[in-house]
């Protein structure tokens, strides 16, 4: 049996509150880790055809081989079925969780059944506690959650608090999954799954160490990856202005998506920008662990108390470009004030933000034109740019209180299929579209690809790069370089390697550095196995009802001018067709 | 010159906790289970991060002191080196350092004790620690 290998994995049953540990080393000799190893437990333990927010559905976690080990390779992949787009939901995210899972002793965790009862769970190496968790259910900020549970458990420095808030419990189809406060397992609704489950979080604490097979080999390729990380070029952006340094970028592009996709550049963006947020705000950066970047970036947002004359709060407001394009320019507030406002309202009611800013896009130009009444939104009249109205709304959707929110709660694919404005309705794949109106490879890349995410193929990097050349992007260049692009990542995730990183973790260097934990793999061997792994979520897509046929396009994508004008229809579905080509099993 | 860590300013520390991970690869193993530097947040990620180092106490310094087999010695006056095959992992060293510096090596159920060797600081992105010399006696000014 490899030593080498993270091949323990946790399962946990939440009905008879009962757990085992069980060595998969088979599967993590076939698929590495991450997303290779949850596909195939998800495809093992999630009840097929089952009901996203009931007992037979399972939350998977995943780490690598790497993790531990090697710089920036801490990313935790968590694998579910969807209650948004009832189908696979994958979501990634850092934090400490990674390196406290491993360190606990495991290489993934899959949590199944329901509880009677809300619980925590307190996983300390290989004893796990079902903790009451009834005084903490329904409290109004999940950062209260962890800073609760921080003080009551042992661990600190070497462990992981995942939590959900309201927007979980209230199974808001978008509810996500916060860890380490700012770091979050945003996408596709994992925090509904945890409420459905009555799991308000999950606590993984360890101090076990990770041996290498080839002791020398690990300490040379550490100082090359080090140095490459900290010295080189390729990863200065994310370090300096951070992901926000997207905005202006884009604007100039004319794809930064705003007011609904009316527009595809801000007058406001100067004051959103990651330059202005750096100038004046930006008050720390964290990082993950094990990573030497500190992306994170925190601004500080100070507002005076109304009751009580010079007392102030000052609350730390994580932002990032994605977040600045759903709660910014997609709902056109540009007062820095208002849109750290938003994020930190959706910080703590645990809500995607891509999701919800799209959600409140999607409301605001319906009543626009009427259709919704003022009955419906429970008196508010959303209007572009204004914050407040958007924050009351924000708490509706997880409350509510009415047919109308219950139906937000659910995004905007049904939202529209209820009240109409299917045509400015912008999900795609069901998830609400992240903040690329670059052109026609970003919008394949959001229907194709596995997780309906811009990460899965990074499209609006191949529409980026094709601005100003002469060179035509047809459906057969991008289906081609998304596919590739895809594929590769799946590796990448597999490794739990963020992907701001995988400019230095090419396929030369990761074979070289599984050989240090007797993975021998050829860089061919790699690219044919990321392959696989695609082919193997989309079995499981498939499995669930997945159909490229059924994917809606929604005619404002095709109306607003982008960096490639105005994009054609034809382009999208014909892509789309040629990607599913090549998802076909191969002979 | 007898060296020793010192923690320049915490309020640039990240919390990558990359000098704790570097510590530990000293034995040729990743993760944190070796390390005698300990990173951890000052109460939630957003109130920044509190950063332990072993300050190398002048002798006798008061994990030394309890040592009920001296496997703890004085390094040249500041500071200690341990002795492994003398120690019975009772952890009164652990229970003596006044600020929580030594640590515990689960594997091998003996105290991690910090050689000054100054690897975290080589590997702190951002400058939070770095190797100093102890001013000894008569150079205290």
């Amino acid at each position: 049996m490899s030593e080498f290998l993270p091949s323990n994995v946790l399962y946990i049953d939440l009905s008879k509150h009962l757990y085992r540990i069980k060595n998969r080393e088979e599967l993590f000799k076939e698929y590495i880790g991450g997303t290779g190893v949850a596909t195939q437990l998800l495809l093992e333990e999630c009840e097929k055809g089952c009901d996203p927010l009931g007992p037979g559905n399972v939350i998977v976690f995943a780490v690598g081989p790497l993790t531990n080990l090697y710089p920036m390779a801490s990313k935790t992949v968590t694998m579910f079925k969807s209650p948004h787009t009832g189908n696979l939901g994958e979501s990634h995210a850092g934090g400490r969780s990674a390196v406290a899972i491993r360190s606990a002793g495991y290489g993934a965790i899959v949590i199944k059944g329901v509880s009677e009862s809300p619980v925590y769970l307190a996983i300390h190496e290989d004893e796990v506690f079902f903790r009451d968790a009834a005084a903490y259910w329904g409290m109004d900020s999940a950062q209260t959650v962890g800073r609760v549970i921080r003080e009551n458990e042992p661990g600190s420095g070497m462990r992981t608090i995942m939590r959900i808030g309201k927007a979980g419990e209230n199974l808001v189809t978008y509810a996500n999954l916060v860890t380490e406060t700012y770091r979050h397992f945003g996408r596709l609704g994992l925090g509904a799954v945890f409420g459905s489950k009555k799991l308000k979080a999950v606590l993984v604490s360890g101090r076990k160490t990770t041996p290498v097979a080839d002791k020398k080999l690990y300490r040379e390729l550490y100082e090359t990856l080090y140095n490459q990380q900290t010295k080189s070029s390729a990863l200065r952006k994310y370090h300096d202005l951070g992901t926000a340094s997207n905005i202006l970028v884009l604007n100039e592009l004319k794809g930064l998506p705003t007011r609904n996709v009316k527009q595809s550049s801000f007058e406001g963006a100067e004051e959103i920008s990651g330059e202005n947020l750096a100038e004046k705000y930006l008050g720390r950066r964290v990082a993950c662990a094990h990573c030497p970047v500190a992306c994170i970036h925190l601004a500080t947002l100070r507002e005076p108390y109304i009751d009580e004359p010079y007392f102030y709060k000052t609350t730390w407001v994580p932002y990032d470009y994605e977040l600045l394009y759903a709660l910014g320019c997609m709902l056109g507030v540009s007062s820095v004030d208002g849109v750290l406002k938003l994020i930190d309202e959706v910080e703590n009611w645990g809500l995607d933000a891509m999701s919800t800013g799209v959600v409140l896009a999607w409301a605001t130009e319906a009543v626009e034109k009427n259709l919704v009444t003022k009955e419906e939104t429970l008196g508010l009249e959303p209007k572009w740019g204004d914050h407040e109205t958007y924050l009351k709304m924000i708490e509706l959707v997880v409350e509510q209180p009415n047919e109308f929110y219950k139906q937000l709660a659910k995004g905007v694919e049904r939202a529209a299929k209820k009240y109409g404005g299917q045509e400015f309705a912008l999900a795609m794949g069901g998830n609400e579209m992240p903040g690329y109106h670059t052109g026609p490879a970003a919008y394949v890349g959001f229907y194709t690809g596995a997780r309906h995410s811009h990460l899965d193929s990074a499209g609006y990097s191949v529409d980026q790069k094709a601005v100003g050349k002469s060179e035509e992007l047809t459906p057969e260049k991008i289906a081609d370089k998304l596919f590739k692009e895809e594929s590769w990542r799946q590796i990448l995730s597999s490794l739990v390697v963020c992907f701001f990183a995988r400019g230095v973790y090419t396929p030369e260097t990761v074979a070289k550095t599984l050989k240090t934990v007797e993975l021998d793999f050829s860089e061919e061997q790699l690219i044919e196995k990321g392959e696989k792994i695609l082919r193997e979520k989309y079995r499981f897509k498939l499995r669930e009802g997945f159909n490229f046929e059924d994917l809606r396009i929604p005619q404002r994508i095709l109306e607003t001018e982008s960096p490639h004008k105005i994009i054609k229809k034809e382009t999208i579905e014909e892509a789309i067709k040629l990607y599913a080509d090549k998802l076909k099993p191969q002979k | 010159m007898v060296k020793r860590l010192s923690v320049v300013d915490s309020e640039r520390c990240t919390g990558c906790q990359l000098c704790m991970f570097n510590c530990s690869r000293r034995f040729g193993v990743g993760g944190l289970g070796k390390s005698t530097i300990h990173v951890k947040s000052a109460g939630g990620v957003e109130r920044g991060f509190v950063v332990v180092v072993c300050r190398a106490c002048e002798d006798p310094a008061p994990c030394a002191r309890v040592c009920p087999v001296d496997a703890l010695q004085s390094r040249n006056g500041y500071g200690v080196t341990l002795n492994r095959d003398r120690c019975i992992g009772c952890r009164m060293c652990v229970e003596a350092c006044p600020i929580g510096a030594v640590f515990w090596d689960e594997e091998n159920n003996k105290p991690a004790i910090c050689v000054y060797c100054g690897v975290c600081a080589k590997y702190c992105p951002h400058s939070v620690i770095a190797l100093e010399e102890i001013k000894t006696g008569s150079e205290v000014t």
